[in-house]
């Protein structure tokens, strides 16, 4: 039961060849015997999945089911659950138990799907190896000794564990795509804009995106039909149609023109890596996609332009913890000063307060032109060439990561190699557009993920491209062991 | 670009994070590799270059001026540390 997609469970749910109750309990069932394992799950709701269960099996019977009623599936632990405990993997939220639901979990919620659990991350999603979570590192299902990446590491280990069919993900520097990735699973990154942040523990405004983890394509569509649409509720949100994502997931990819960026294929991917690529794309050649390459000049320079805009804003969205209206606080404070100061130091782990630190500098007097003006400015250079390739072509194609899953302890203690893990996703953030990661091969018996990036709003054909891959080959199907 | 133990005390009272003797020396060369790496962007010419704040150029919506939100005081006041009465607690700020 556990290795069927969403799709096949959902057709299983309306021929009434099986329950949610029966669903859920399986689930959970799994969770209970195989987590210990895999720690993707921060928290379970055990008895909330279960009575969601029987709600939506007898909205079944009344006849108003959607294809996600009955579903169970987990979420990452950013995203705000009304009367359950939402941590974004920190002792300063630790406790926290939201009194609202984040507009994707109220989506998710209103089509009848059962949330099975939280989702392990890195805290407040800052890392790319899910090492920086208070609670723990979640291991990759692939190799005990091995991250599952970051910052959505639960969702992918847990998806790719086959302990949910499916997740949320948040995406602000590649921490959908890097994990899915690494963990052999099937993630995807909607435009900047298109899935509301309401609710979504905030960590950098400009570049945060709630995405979707499964493992096939066909899946993420559904996940996308949920959660995509306008929220007056986020001001950044783009009030636009949302198309039926599961529609043209059948187009042939006749005359899909496909573009290779020089500057993503270069002497640090292995030859292995390369090659698997390389493979992945001649198969698309074969379904009917041209391909020419196409240049990105400026890709050198995203790196450094994200890690000024990402941690000043996270400098000024980390602010409100301050140990007085929720969250941590310090034992006994001395005064106000003392209040913050200790709470803030208590309650935050190392990588998160060194991301304050270096935002805080850069927005600090005398810096900002400097820093944070310059990179916004850089900012706008790499969209540029996002905008001027994607005159020519429909999609680019890339390696998702330079290799992959490294070995956990590996770059811990390292931040500045940590952040180039990131070094082919983190562009596709600063010019907002959408990307997705599927499966496209193993290297030493471990899974890569091919990046498919798309011009802005076209979740549709970058998961018509995916689903098609997928229908001729079955890495999306490998599972570790 | 390198930065000093004065610079991440500083900074470090800007963020209201309080630091010890330590930490402070791992965060100087911690905070000075992170600088290091994003001093490649004085390489870029953006001289004819406008700061990009939102991918498509959004601008915020307006909405008329009407009450949406109802008062849930006391559901925001049960998770916070420290209450009394209605209002959040914090050690004394006026003698």
């Amino acid at each position: 039961m556990h290795n069927k997609s969403v799709a096949e469970l959902s057709r299983d749910l309306a021929a009434g060849e099986v329950s949610s109750v029966e669903l859920t309990q399986h689930f959970l069932d799994r969770i209970k015997q195989e987590d210990s394992k895999y720690n993707s799950f921060i928290t379970v709701c055990e008895d909330e999945a279960l009575a969601d269960a029987r709600k939506a099996d007898e909205r079944r019977r009344q006849g108003d089911a959607t294809p996600w009623t009955g579903i169970p599936f987990a979420h990452k632990d950013i995203f705000c659950t009304n009367g359950v405990r939402t941590t974004c993997a920190s002792k300063m939220l630790e406790n926290f138990v939201p009194p609202y639901d984040a507009t994707v979990t109220a989506n998710f919620r209103d089509a009848g799907a059962v949330c099975l659990g939280k989702t392990n991350m890195d805290e407040f999603a800052m890392g790319s190896s899910n090492e920086t979570s208070y609670f723990g590192a979640a291991t990759n299902p692939w190799g005990s000794d091995l991250v599952p990446g970051g910052s959505s590491g639960g969702s992918a280990a847990a998806v790719a564990a086959r302990l949910a069919p499916a997740a949320t993900a948040t995406d602000t520097g590649g921490s959908i795509r890097q994990p899915a990735a690494l963990c052999g699973v099937t993630g995807l990154k909607p435009t900047y804009g298109r899935v509301s942040r309401y609710g979504m523990i905030a960590f950098a405004s400009s570049l945060d995106q709630a995405g979707t983890m499964a493992r096939t394509a066909e899946d993420n569509a559904m996940m996308l039909n949920v959660m995509a649409g306008y929220d007056a509720k986020d001001s950044t949100c783009i009030d636009r149609a949302v198309p039926d994502y599961t529609a043209t997931l059948q187009e042939p990819l006749t005359g899909l023109k496909i573009g290779l960026p020089k500057e993503y294929f270069t002497d640090q991917l292995s030859p292995a890596m390369a090659q698997t690529i390389r493979d992945a794309i001649a198969e698309y050649e074969q379904l009917g996609a041209t391909v020419k390459e196409v240049s990105l000049p400026n890709a050198n320079l995203a790196i450094a332009a994200y890690y000024v805009i990402a941690p000043a804003e996270a400098s000024a969205n980390l602010s409100r913890f301050d140990g007085v209206r929720y969250g941590y606080r310090c034992e006994d404070p001395r005064d106000l000063l003392d209040l913050y100061t200790r709470t803030r130091e208590e309650g935050f782990g190392a990588e998160v307060k060194r991301r304050i630190l270096v935002g805080s500098y850069a927005l600090s007097a005398g810096y900002y032109d400097a820093y944070y003006l310059k990179a916004q400015k850089v900012r706008r250079l790499i969209q540029q060439d996002f905008v001027n390739a994607l005159k020519d072509v429909d999609v680019l194609m890339s390696p998702t990561c330079p290799s992959p899953a490294f070995a956990t302890g590996e770059k811990a203690n390292d931040p500045v190699t940590m952040y180039l893990e990131d070094i082919f996703t983190i562009a596709v953030n600063l010019a907002g557009l959408p990307a997705l990661s599927l499966p496209a091969g193993l290297v030493d018996g471990l899974p890569v993920g091919l990046q498919i990036i798309g011009d802005y709003f076209s979740e549709a054909r970058l998961l018509n491209a995916a689903h098609q891959y997928q229908q001729v080959t079955d890495w999306h199907q490998r599972t570790p062991e | 670009m390198t930065i000093s133990r004065e610079d991440v005390e500083k900074v470090a009272m800007l963020a209201r994070i309080r630091v010890d003797e330590q930490q402070v020396s791992e965060l100087e060369k911690d905070l000075g590799n992170i600088l290091n790496l994003v001093d490649q962007l004085q390489s870029a010419n953006t001289e004819n270059t406008e700061p990009m704040a939102h991918p498509l150029d959004a601008v915020q919506k307006l909405r008329a001026d009407e009450v949406t939100e109802t008062n849930q005081r006391e559901a925001f006041q049960a998770i916070a540390p420290a209450t009394e009465a209605g209002l959040y607690l914090v050690p004394k700020v006026i003698d």
